[in-house]
C-alpha cells in the first residue's frame, strides 16, 4: 500500500460480558480505499464499524483515525459519517433539512448552507426532492439522502453499515454502481460492512473477512476469490469442492500433494505452511470443472455420473458423483450446449485444470467467551 | 469533553431525581397506614405508639359495612359489565377494520378525556330528567361509562398481540366459530380479561365523584368517606378503612399486572416472536 | 376479503349483495362495537347533549321554560364570581398540566432509555398509587401539609422551623401540588410509549452528524416524542380544570375551584340551566387554553431545528 492509511485499527477487542464480540483485530485501511468487513451475521463487523464510528467502546486496544488516537471522542467528534443500516431518516425533517442536520452546528451562512445541500442532493441524484418528508420517499431514495446527508459532513471516512439489504435485487445492482462512482468521484476511504460476497467482491479494493469476531483474510477481491486462504473463506466467497489431499513432497514455494482421484497436483506453498498429520484440504471452484462432450479431450479427465441437476436459467448446476471420491462435485456449466438437458444418472466426463486447485489452512477454532 | 465525563456528569443526577420523584408518589400512600395504627386521635409527629383500636372500631360500625357492602356490589357488576362492553369494543377494534371505527372508539374513550364532574352532572340531569330514582343502579351505569376506557386499553393490548392466523388454523381444522372460541380464542385472551376486571373493580371501589352524584341515600365507600370527612375525631377511623381500601387496590393491581405479563408472553410465544 | 369488503361497503350495498355485506369485516366490526358504542351513545353523549340543551333554557323553580337563551351563558361569563373561578380554575390546570409534564418527562425518559429489562416494573411501580383511591390519596396531602400535620410536625421534631408553617394548606398551591401528584402516571404513560416508538439510530444518526447528548435530545429525542407530550398534556389539563375533590378538601376559600359553582347548582342552588351553562363554559375555555398551549408547544419545538 503506497497511500497513507486513514484508519489503523491495532489489537482492538471487544467483549460483552465474557462473550468476544471482537478478538485482537488489526487492521490499516488507506486513504481514499473502498474497503469491505464481510461475514455472516454475528461475525462482528458490524461491532467494528461502530467502534470506528465511536458507538461501541472496545475493551482493548486503540483506533487512529488519520493518525489520531479516538477511542476517547465521542461519535460526535469524529471525522466519520455513518449511512445507517435503516438510514436513519430523521422523521420530522424534509429532505433539505435532512441532509443540513450537521450543518447547522458549522454556523454557515445560509447560502453556504444552501448550496452544500443542493451540491450534496445533486450528487446522489436527488435535485428538486429537498421538500419531500422522509415517509414520502422510496427505499432508494431514502438511501440517497442517508448517503447525502453523510457526505455533505465532508468527512474523511464514509462508515456503511450494509446500506443496500434492505433494496431489492434490481435496485441494489443499480446502487452498486452508483456507490463505486461517487466513492471515485469523492475520492475519501468509504468502510463498508456487508454479508452479500458479490457486492464485496463488485465494490471494493480490498475485503477483510471475518468469522467469530477475528479477520480471517485481507486481501483484493480477485486474491481472495482465487486464493482463499482457508476452508471457511472460500465456503463464504462461494461454492468450493474441498476434498482431503496427502502430501507427497515439499519443496520451495511449493507443495505437491494427491488429490484422490485427480492424481498428483502441484500448488503454491502458502506463508507458514505446515501439514500436522501429512493430510492437508484442497479445493476446487465448480466452474473450473467442465463437462465434455462426444469427441472432446482433454489433457485431464474425470468420469462421472449426474446425481442431480438444478436450473438457474444462464447455468445449470450439477452434481457429479466420481468413484472413489466421497463427495460429488458441484459444477457449474452454462446452458449453451445442452447441459440443463442431461438426465440424472447419465454418465460423464468431465476436465480440470490442476493449477486450478489451492491450498487451504485449517481455521482456527473459535472460541467466544 | 469526551463521553465518558459526560456520562458521569449526566448519571448521578437522574437516579437521585428518580428517587425524589418516586418519594413523592409513595409519601401519601405511605403516610395512611403508618398513622393507621398510631396511638394518637391527631396525625402528628412524633408517633404515640402502636394501636390497632382504630382497626377494631370498624367491626361494629354498621353503617361502614352497609357502605362496604353498596361498594362490593357496585364493583362487581361494573367490573362484569364493563369488561363484557370492553371486550366487544377491544375484539371490533383489533380484528376488524371498518368505516366509523376511529369516531366509534373515540367516543368510548371519551371519559379519560373529559372531567369527571361534567360526567357525573350530565348523567345527574339525565337521570333525574326521566323521573328514575338515585340507586346504586344509577352508580353502576355511570360508573361503567367511566371504567370501559379503562378495560379497553387492558383488552386492547391483551388482543393485539393475537394472531388472527390461529383461528383461522382452528376454523381450518374444521372447528366452529363458537368452538373456535371456546378452544383457541378465550385461553390465550383470558389472563388480559382478567386483568380487565380486576382494574375494573379497583376504579369502582375508589371511584367517588360519580358515586356522590349517583348514589342518593345509598352511599359506597368513598361517599361515606366524605362524609367522616368533616369530623376531626373521627380520622383515624378513616386512616384505617383507607388503608385496607388501599391494600386490597393494590393486592388486586399487582395480580392484574402478573396476569397481564403472562398474557403478554403466551401471545408472543403464540406467534413464536422472540 | 378486506379489499373485496371495503369495495362492496363503499357504494350502499344493493339487496343482492346484502349477504355478503352482512358476512364483510365491516359488518361485523360494526356488529361487535355497537353495545360498547350504544353503551356510551345513552350514557355519554346524549347526558352531554341534555346539559347542552339545559344550558339554553331557565328554570323557575321546578318548571323548565325552554324557549332559547343566552342569559345563562351571560350570567356565567359576565358574574364576577364565575369569572374570578374560571380563571383560576384554568390558571390552576394550565399550572398543574405543565408542572406534570416537566416533572414526569424525565421520569419517561429514565424508564425507556435505562429501564433496561425491567420497564414493565418501573413502569407498574409508578402506576400503582395513581390507581388507589383518589379520595384517599388527597386525604392524606390534607394530613401531610396540614397545620398540626405531617410536615410541620415533622419538620419542628426535626428542629429545622419553631412553630407551624400555615401557608401550606388551604391555598392554590396545595390544590396544585396534590394534582400534580394524582395526574403523575397520566402523564408518563403517554410519554413514555412515545419515546419507545422512537427509533434508537436516529440519536445515533444524530449524533453521528455532530450532535452532544444534549443537542441530540433537543433535535431529535423532544421533536419526536412530541405527541405523547401533547397527550399526556391534554390527558392532564382538560379533566383537571373541573376537579371537585382536591379544592374541597386542601384548597380552601383561596382554591375553590368552578367544580365547587357546577354543584352548587345542582345541589343547593338548584338552578341546572346555570350549571349547564357553567360546565358548558367550562368545557369551551379548557378546549381552547389546551389548543393554544398546543399550538405554542408545536411551535417552539419547530423553532429548535
Amino acid at each position: 500500500m503506497p497511500e497513507r492509511p486513514m484508519i489503523e485499527i491495532e489489537n482492538v477487542s471487544k467483549f460483552y460480558g465474557i462473550y468476544k464480540a471482537l478478538d485482537d483485530v488489526s487492521l490499516s485501511i488507506a486513504e481514499g480505499e473502498f474497503f469491505s468487513l464481510l461475514g455472516p451475521s454475528g461475525c462482528g463487523k458490524t461491532t467494528l464499524l461502530r467502534s470506528i464510528a465511536g458507538f461501541e467502546t472496545p475493551t482493548h486496544g486503540e483506533i487512529y483515525i488519520d493518525g489520531a488516537p479516538s477511542l476517547a471522542l465521542p461519535p460526535n467528534r469524529r471525522p466519520t459519517n455513518m449511512v445507517f443500516q435503516s438510514y436513519a431518516i430523521f422523521p420530522h425533517l424534509d429532505v433539505a433539512e435532512n441532509v443540513a442536520y450537521g450543518l447547522k452546528r458549522l454556523k454557515l451562512t445560509p447560502q453556504e448552507e444552501k448550496k452544500r445541500v443542493g451540491d450534496a442532493l445533486d450528487q446522489v441524484r436527488l435535485s428538486g426532492l429537498g421538500q419531500r418528508k422522509a415517509h414520502e420517499l422510496s427505499g432508494g431514495q431514502r438511501q440517497r439522502v442517508a448517503l447525502a446527508r453523510a457526505l455533505v459532513m465532508r468527512p474523511k471516512v464514509l462508515l456503511l453499515d450494509e446500506p443496500l439489504s434492505a433494496l431489492d435485487k434490481k435496485l441494489r445492482e443499480e446502487m452498486q454502481v452508483e456507490l463505486r462512482t461517487l466513492q471515485k468521484a469523492v475520492g475519501i476511504t468509504f468502510i463498508l460492512v456487508t454479508h452479500d460476497q458479490y457486492e464485496a467482491l463488485a465494490l471494493s479494493d480490498r475485503i477483510a473477512v471475518m468469522f467469530g469476531g477475528r479477520i480471517a483474510q485481507v486481501a483484493t477481491p480477485k486474491e481472495i476469490y482465487q486464493h482463499p486462504r482457508t476452508r471457511k473463506v472460500a465456503d463464504f466467497l462461494g461454492g468450493m469442492n474441498f476434498l482431503k489431499a496427502r502430501v507427497l513432497g515439499e519443496q520451495a514455494g511449493a507443495v505437491s500433494v494427491d488429490a484422490a482421484r485427480f492424481g498428483a497436483v502441484s500448488l503454491a506453498k502458502p506463508h507458514g505452511f505446515s501439514a500436522s498429520d501429512g493430510h492437508v484440504t484442497v479445493g476446487i471452484r465448480p466452474e473450473r470443472l467442465r463437462l465434455l462432450w462426444d469427441d472432446d479431450r482433454a489433457p485431464h479427465e474425470l468420469a462421472g455420473r449426474i446425481e442431480n441437476r438444478a436450473y438457474f436459467g444462464e447455468v445449470t448446476h450439477l452434481t457429479v458423483g466420481i468413484d472413489g471420491l466421497e463427495e460429488p462435485l458441484s459444477m457449474v456449466e452454462t446452458n449453451n450446449y445442452g447441459a440443463d438437458d442431461l438426465p440424472i444418472g447419465a454418465e460423464i466426463r468431465l476436465a480440470f485444470d490442476p493449477d486450478a486447485f489451492v491450498l487451504l489452512a485449517e481455521d482456527p477454532p473459535v472460541s467466544r467467551v | 469533553m469526551n463521553a465518558l465525563t459526560q456520562r458521569l456528569r449526566l448519571i448521578p443526577l437522574l437516579p437521585a431525581y428518580v428517587a425524589v420523584y418516586f418519594l413523592f408518589l409513595y409519601l401519601p400512600i405511605l403516610l395512611l397506614p403508618v398513622f393507621s395504627f398510631n396511638n394518637a386521635a391527631t396525625t402528628t409527629f412524633p408517633l404515640a405508639g402502636f394501636t390497632t383500636k382504630w382497626y377494631a372500631s370498624l367491626v361494629g360500625n354498621t353503617v361502614m359495612l352497609e357502605a362496604a357492602r353498596n361498594s362490593l356490589v357496585v364493583g362487581v357488576t361494573v367490573s362484569l359489565l364493563s369488561t363484557l362492553l370492553g371486550i366487544c369494543a377491544a375484539r371490533a377494534i383489533t380484528r376488524y377494520r371498518f368505516r366509523g371505527q376511529k369516531a366509534a372508539a373515540g367516543l368510548i374513550m371519551a371519559p379519560l378525556f373529559l372531567p369527571e364532574i361534567i360526567v357525573a352532572v350530565s348523567l345527574l340531569m339525565i337521570v333525574l330528567a326521566m323521573g328514575l330514582e338515585l340507586s346504586l343502579l344509577t352508580v353502576i351505569l355511570g360508573q361503567t361509562v367511566f371504567c370501559v376506557p379503562y378495560a379497553m386499553s387492558v383488552l386492547v393490548s391483551g388482543f393485539e398481540g393475537f394472531d388472527r392466523s390461529l383461528e383461522e388454523a382452528s376454523y381450518d381444522l374444521g372447528e366452529t366459530a363458537l368452538g373456535t372460541f371456546r378452544r383457541v380464542t378465550l385461553p390465550v385472551v383470558a389472563p388480559a380479561i382478567v386483568s380487565s376486571l380486576l382494574v375494573s373493580f379497583t376504579i369502582s371501589l375508589d371511584e367517588f365523584i360519580l358515586a356522590f352524584f349517583l348514589s342518593g341515600t345509598e352511599p359506597t365507600l368513598p361517599v361515606y368517606i366524605w362524609g367522616q370527612l368533616r369530623f376531626a375525631a373521627k380520622l383515624p377511623g378513616v386512616l384505617a378503612l383507607g388503608t385496607i381500601m388501599l391494600a386490597a387496590s393494590i393486592l388486586m393491581l399487582t395480580f392484574a399486572e402478573i396476569l397481564r405479563r403472562r398474557a403478554e408472553r403466551r401471545t408472543q410465544m403464540a406467534l413464536m416472536l422472540p | 376479503m378486506t379489499a373485496a369488503a371495503l369495495g362492496a361497503a363503499a357504494d350502499t350495498p344493493p339487496p343482492a349483495r346484502q349477504g355478503r355485506w352482512v358476512r364483510s369485516e365491516e359488518a361485523r366490526g360494526l356488529a361487535m362495537i355497537s353495545p360498547t358504542f350504544l353503551y356510551a351513545l345513552a350514557l355519554l353523549l346524549l347526558p352531554v347533549l341534555t346539559v347542552l340543551a339545559y344550558s339554553f333554557w331557565t328554570q323557575d323553580y321546578l318548571d323548565i321554560d325552554r324557549t332559547f337563551t343566552l342569559e345563562n351563558y351571560r350570567q356565567a361569563l359576565t358574574e364576577p364570581i364565575y369569572r374570578d373561578l374560571f380563571v383560576r380554575s384554568l390558571w390552576i390546570s394550565l399550572v398543574v398540566s405543565v408542572a406534570t409534564v416537566v416533572f414526569s418527562y424525565p421520569i419517561a425518559w429514565f424508564i425507556s432509555f435505562h429501564g433496561g429489562v425491567h420497564r414493565n416494573l418501573w413502569l407498574f411501580l409508578v402506576t400503582v398509587p395513581c390507581w388507589t383511591s383518589y379520595l384517599l390519596r388527597v386525604m392524606s396531602w390534607k394530613v401531610i401539609l396540614g397545620y398540626g400535620g405531617v410536615l410541620n410536625t415533622g419538620l419542628i421534631s426535626l428542629g429545622l422551623i419553631d412553630e407551624p408553617v400555615t401557608s401550606l394548606l388551604y391555598n392554590s398551591n396545595a390544590v396544585v401540588i396534590t394534582l400534580v401528584h394524582s395526574w403523575a402516571a397520566f402523564a408518563i404513560l403517554p410519554i413514555y410509549v412515545s419515546l419507545q416508538k422512537i427509533d434508537r439510530t436516529l440519536i445515533e444518526a444524530a449524533r453521528d452528524l455532530g450532535d452532544s447528548r444534549m443537542r441530540a435530545f433537543f433535535r431529535v429525542t423532544l421533536p419526536l416524542s412530541l405527541p405523547g407530550v401533547v397527550s399526556a398534556f391534554l390527558i392532564v389539563m382538560i379533566p383537571t380544570v373541573g376537579d371537585y375533590v382536591t379544592p374541597r378538601l386542601v384548597g380552601g376559600k383561596d382554591g375553590v375551584m368552578i367544580a365547587t359553582a357546577i354543584q352548587t347548582q345542582f345541589g343547593k342552588g338548584a338552578n341546572w340551566p346555570l350549571g349547564a351553562a357553567l360546565s358548558v363554559t367550562t368545557m369551551v375555555l379548557v378546549s381552547l387554553a389546551a389548543a393554544v398551549v398546543v399550538f405554542a408547544l408545536k411551535f417552539a419545538v419547530r423553532r429548535i431545528r
